[in-house]
């Protein structure tokens, strides 16, 4: 995304992802810089999507229901008796 | 045969060994190793069943489209050749029978994946702050516990738009890099980083909008 020199907070605040993701060009990644180092709040904006990405993360993984493991190796027990002699 | 003890990490600690043994793997599977097999479909179980229910309405559709999957999985398994990893692989074996059952379903998705970050109505005329984020990053955990924000975020996530949903469960809860995602999801590099904005902005605002409450 291009951005104008004059470069306002509604702007920076679409950018956030992609400074985080390291997808600006050096030149934007410059420019969206220069306006954190003079803006709190979008520097506060950006701190809370670290926090957001890093909290998204920490979400755990359900465990396989008991039915669902059965399921699981029945299905295995299926292939495996699918599968010619040789193969075993 | 002994219960199994499935592991309780988060998936991208438990993605990448099995990853790295695909082939010790594949020997294992083949010679009967059943626990090889439930250990496989445990580490990839739950990202599996959260992409799947980006697609379809109901958990236990999702469920059944894991399932499938899974049959796919090893029935195509002497095919798979290493050249993406095996997780993009089953993934995207995935995405494909979501994607026919979600069309069985008759569930159209027209996506709304536009607007903006965040809410016209916090800038002023110039587009600078009226109506700043308030400071809570420090304080999230001690203001509503890891419980109530892990309950936080998988509800706003929930709400998400499917596109969105998938990427975010994909990139910021399952690990995956970029380009894994955007193999899996056919989508362009930056379509997959329009999505993933979206859907963080909307987390973010979610979890602004809960401590905001507690001040």
């Amino acid at each position: 995304m291009l951005l104008s020199r004059d470069f306002v907070c509604e702007q920076a605040v679409e950018l956030a992802s992609d400074y985080l993701e390291g997808a600006l060009s050096r030149r934007e990644r410059r420019r969206f810089e220069r306006h954190l180092a003079g803006c709190p709040h979008c520097t506060e904006y950006l701190g809370q999507m670290r926090e957001t990405i890093r909290l998204t993360g920490r979400l755990l993984p359900e465990d396989l229901s008991p039915q669902m493991q059965a399921a699981f190796s029945e299905l295995y027990r299926r292939w495996r008796a699918e599968l010619p002699a040789d193969k075993t | 045969m002994s219960t199994i003890a499935l592991p309780r990490l988060s998936s991208r600690r438990t993605l990448a060994p099995v990853d790295a043994d695909a082939p010790l793997l594949l020997a294992r599977l083949r010679a009967g190793d059943e626990a090889a097999f439930v250990g496989l479909v445990a580490t990839h179980h739950d990202a599996m069943l959260r992409l799947a229910s980006t697609f379809v309405s109901s958990r236990a559709v999702a469920e059944e489209v894991v399932q499938d999957t899974w049959l796919a999985v090893v029935r195509g398994i002497e095919r798979f050749e290493g050249r993406s990893s095996l997780r993009t692989w089953l993934l995207t074996i995935l995405v494909n029978r979501a994607r026919s059952a979600g069309t069985r379903e008759a569930r159209s998705v027209p996506i709304a994946d536009a607007g903006p970050a965040v809410d016209r109505s916090r800038f002023d005329a110039s587009g600078h702050w009226s109506s700043p984020p308030e400071h809570w990053v420090e304080d999230a955990e001690n203001r509503l516990g890891a419980a109530a924000l892990a309950t936080l975020i998988r509800d706003a996530l929930a709400e998400l738009p499917a596109r969105q949903r998938a990427v975010i469960a994909l990139h910021d809860v399952d690990g995956l890099r970029a380009a894994e995602v955007c193999e899996i999801l056919s989508l362009t590099p930056s379509n997959q980083r329009v999505l993933l904005h979206r859907g963080r902005s909307h987390l973010r605002q979610a979890l602004e909008s809960a401590l905001g409450e507690n001040d």
